[in-house]
């Protein structure tokens, strides 16, 4: 189902949580709310599921209001960062709840309980562990129950706050693919809350960056990477190198092959994929010295330093593969001439 | 045992408590039931079938088994609203909730006896509106009971409310479950274990308590005589081997009945996945 | 207009998934404050009023009485032994089990809690049982004149055993919970055991070790039923305070009965504002 937010605020004393939030979530998507801690968007989420009430704006699911409809009828299926698991219920029980709370005349009969229960059991994998109690399962089966029994109620929604928070970079890896895939077959409208810029850009189809209580971009995850609405979000998506035209030699960047001649603003942001570097050829303009490197696996990133004797300067970064780097037989100190493929302008 | 490894001090700490304990404790404790091997079969039988010692038992047992209910029902709120809800003078009824802990029995009793004899503040009251008569009565028994029992349930049950994981009503409310189902199903049950252990200790500490009763009891004999009192009449008549046979009965029975309520909680923490 | 209005009213109404509804709430408010009132703050009331009730004069008589200054000397005297005693005996016994491992340890504890499950006039018995004219000291004792039973070392032994478990209580909870990671890094740097203990451990432990003191001298100067039966309510001579206000209860003597019983209460309330401090000192670290 479509997800409507219009002119959602919320503040918490004088803080403002939430500025003015305007989003649309298209039916079938998988959207990553995005941000730094205190950004808000642990809230938004809440706000959508309900357990947050806003200050002002309206919250529609599939075209109706559900701005004052309590969480338990709002049709949400919703995933605790902790997985807040019923600890005292084994697993069966745990995922059989939310058939088990619905008023007599909508509730299934305990066969057909039983059947859907183990079905969703199934689905993540764990029917093994119908009898256990949630102390004795690792994070990582706890994050499949929770998913579970959030399922259990056929939400029209399913909201996850930060799902792959409290788990171990190995298991982290195996849960984001499968999220994707169950996503997949589900088709189930999702929204999950992050500050990995990773995980939102590897599992997400949509993804929304916010900041200081405000949406700053909205997109694909490769528009996101691509076209960065403003510096923030060029910054907050993968490393970049930041330049301050103010603080930095123009005619330097000129040299690096950067056109300067129609500024589109005071800061330019370069990936450094995108700095190409190879052994200076005598009387160039642009060169630096190579200071160090460090393998990234199938990259190498390398740190330059302008060679400026009298001062310190802040050191550039550029990536490569690491058969390429091999190919240009650098060593540290050596002088090295910096091309800029590409750069994001901002102001 | 690799965590102490490097920790000085076992030998004269474990030594001095293990001496002291016995010294303090257990060697006296231990007369009691030496003293009542010089005590035969028929003699043991005889002292305790005693209709007036039978009566004694009732009378003990039942009181602190109803006030030990009545203050896990109420303490049960109190540690709620303690916990849950922000009003005016908390704090103060917070502080409050441990002086029947600090007040020395003796003016506990006097004080409640004062309250509710058929001439005090209370006991007034309640004969004139409703005609029940506290003071002087097993009632005036279970009133003081409550008195005493109060901070053991409200002390036990609110560090786990106080700790109770908020997301967990979330989830629940999220899945669809109206307020009461989540109270009654997810609330209750991972906070009975608690009021269970509250239960016992205000329990236990009713079945013995002497100085808070004996004021408001009346102490009737065959109505209001708790067994307590019955030990220290015997001794005043220097009758020690019935008070010894007595002591070491309710002793035995306290015991039992605390194993057994230390069972169940094992059961249904067992039960309820907190084993 | 009409329906902008209402929907705002509606929003007012809402209750978050957490909050119960308001008639619940100050329902149950009403109830807890009412069961605490009647069963707490009235007794608490009724004491200060009784004792006043034949004026101030009437009090400071009462309690200038020769009896009612040697059962307070008394009081006094128990708290003075045992309290110390049950202290150290807490920090020792709370270090032994919370920073060791050995067999036996959960017997232990629960040994250390038994006092709390049996009957204050059980525990008077029990040294009536050994030490009393009939006990199995008895002979010995009167043969050597040492009198225990109906005197002052009886009362002190019963208050002994009463008070026994209140600092070990406190402490074995707090220190378990702390683990013993500070103190390893303070003997790793060379710290001796002595040394590690006042500057490490004692500083973590204060409060609590406080409150446990706290709570054993109450019940120390508070203790009835054990003391009662040990005591034979001598008076001017084995008569603590709680005894001599039963004295004077039972012969209606009700204004010397409230006077005393007014300074054990005032005793339990500032038992209880410096707890209440305690715990604020505790929650601030």
């Amino acid at each position: 189902m479509s997800i409507l937010l219009s002119n959602i605020s919320k503040k918490f004393g004088a803080f403002a949580a939430l500025d003015n939030i305007n989003l649309e979530i298209p039916e079938g998507e998988l959207v990553a709310l995005l941000g730094p801690s205190g950004c808000g968007k642990t809230t938004l989420l809440r706000i959508i599921a309900g357990l947050e009430r806003a200050d002002q704006g309206r919250v529609l699911i599939s075209g109706q209001d559900r701005t004052h409809h309590d969480v338990s009828q709002r049709g949400i299926g919703f995933v605790f960062q902790h997985y807040a698991l019923f600890r005292h219920m084994t697993v069966f029980e745990n995922v059989a709840f939310g058939l088990r709370v619905k008023p007599r005349k909508d509730r299934p009969s305990n066969d057909v309980i039983t059947k859907k229960v183990h079905a969703l059991l199934e689905l993540v994998q764990l029917d093994w562990l119908h009898d256990r109690y949630p102390d004795q399962l690792s994070g990582g089966q706890r994050q499949r129950i929770a998913l579970a029994r959030a399922l259990a109620v056929e939400p029209s929604v399913l909201l996850l706050d930060e799902p792959f928070g409290a788990l171990d970079a190995s298991v982290r890896k195996d849960l984001r693919q499968w999220l994707r895939n169950l996503h997949h077959d589900l088709n189930v409208t999702s929204i999950f809350v992050t500050h990995d810029q990773e995980e939102a850009m590897e599992v997400a189809s949509q993804v929304v960056v916010l900041n200081h209580g405000r949406i700053e971009q909205q997109g694909s995850p490769s528009a996101i990477y691509d076209q960065p609405a403003n510096a923030f979000v060029s910054g907050f998506i993968g490393q970049t190198n930041v330049f301050d035209l103010e603080h930095h030699d123009t005619e330097w960047l000129q040299a690096a092959g950067l056109s300067t001649l129609h500024q589109q603003g005071k800061i330019v942001h370069v990936r450094p994929h995108d700095i190409v570097i190879e052994k200076s050829s005598a009387g160039s303009d642009a060169f630096v010295i190579l200071k160090d490197w460090q393998h990234l696996g199938a990259l190498i990133r390398i740190e330059l330093v302008k060679s400026e004797a009298n001062r310190p300067s802040a050191s550039v970064y550029a990536e490569m593969p690491n058969e390429q780097f091999k190919r240009l037989q650098l060593h540290k100190g050596d002088k090295v001439d910096l091309r800029i493929r590409h750069a994001h302008w901002f102001h | 045992m690799s965590q102490s490894s490097i920790m000085p001090g076992l030998r004269p700490t474990l030594g001095f408590t293990v001496v002291y304990l016995s010294l303090v404790v257990l060697i006296p404790l231990s007369t009691l039931v030496f003293q009542s091997f010089q005590l035969n079969w028929e003699d043991y039988v005889h002292i305790i079938t005693n209709q007036r010692v039978l009566s004694s038992f009732r009378v003990s047992f039942s009181t602190a088994l109803v006030a030990a209910l009545i203050a896990s029902f109420f303490g049960f709120i109190v540690a709620w609203v303690l916990v849950r809800y922000e009003f005016f003078g908390k704090r103060f009824f917070h502080a409050l909730i441990d002086f029947p802990f600090a007040l020395p029995t003796a003016v506990a009793g006097i004080v409640l006896a004062t309250i509710f004899q058929p001439s005090g503040f209370l006991g007034k009251l309640l004969i004139d509106v409703f005609g029940v008569q506290v003071a002087f009565k097993p009632l005036g028994i279970v009133m003081a009971l409550i008195f005493i029992s109060i901070p053991f349930v409200v002390r036990t049950v609110e560090p786990v409310l106080l700790e109770f994981e908020a997301s967990m009503e979330e989830a629940a409310s999220s899945l669809g479950a109206t307020r009461l189902q989540v109270f009654n199903k997810i609330i209750f049950p991972n906070v009975f274990p608690a009021l269970l252990t509250g239960f016992a200790l205000a329990f236990a500490r009713g079945v013995g308590e002497y100085g808070s009763v004996i004021f408001i009891a009346g102490n009737l004999p065959y109505v209001s005589e708790i067994v307590p009192l019955l030990i220290v009449t015997k001794l005043e008549q220097f009758d020690i081997t019935g008070a010894t046979a007595i002591a070491l009965t309710m002793l035995v029975i306290s015991f039992v009945l605390l194993l057994l309520i230390n069972m169940l909680q094992y059961w249904v923490r067992k039960r309820s996945g907190q084993l | 207009m009409n329906a902008i209005t209402q929907q705002v009213k509606l929003v007012e109404h809402q209750q978050l998934a957490l909050q119960d509804p308001d008639w619940v709430k100050w329902s149950l408010i009403a109830i807890a404050v009412g069961f605490i009132g009647l069963f707490i703050c009235l007794p608490l009331g009724l004491v200060i009023v009784k004792a006043f009730s034949k004026g101030v004069a009437a009090y400071v008589e009462a309690l200038a009485e020769p009896d009612t200054l040697a059962a307070i000397r008394l009081s006094l005297l128990i708290a003075a032994v045992t309290v110390p005693l049950n202290t150290v005996f807490g920090v020792a016994a709370a270090w032994a089990i919370t920073r060791f491992d050995f067999n036996g340890k959960s017997l232990l504890t629960t040994l250390i809690d038994l006092p709390f499950s049996v009957s204050p006039v059980i525990s008077g018995l029990i040294f009536v049982l050994l030490f009393g004219a009939e006990g199995w000291f008895g002979d010995w004792l009167m043969a050597h004149d040492v009198k225990i039973i109906f005197a002052t070392p009886g009362i002190i032994l019963a208050t002994l055993f009463i008070t026994f478990p209140f600092v070990a209580r406190q402490l074995i909870p707090l220190m378990q919970e702390m683990g013993n990671q500070e103190e390893e890094a303070a003997l790793s740097l060379g710290a001796s055991g002595w040394r590690t203990f006042w500057s490490v451990t004692l500083p973590n432990i204060k409060w609590a070790l406080l409150y446990g003191v706290l709570l054993c001298n109450a019940r120390a100067m508070g203790e009835f039923g054990a003391v009662s039966v040990v005591s034979g309510h001598i008076r001017g001579l084995t008569n603590t305070l709680p005894l001599h206000v039963e004295v004077n209860y039972n012969e209606y003597n009700i204004v010397g009965a409230f006077a005393g019983a007014s300074i054990l209460a005032a005793l339990a309330i500032v038992t209880l504002i410096l707890k209440t401090v305690l715990e604020w000192q505790q929650n601030r670290r």
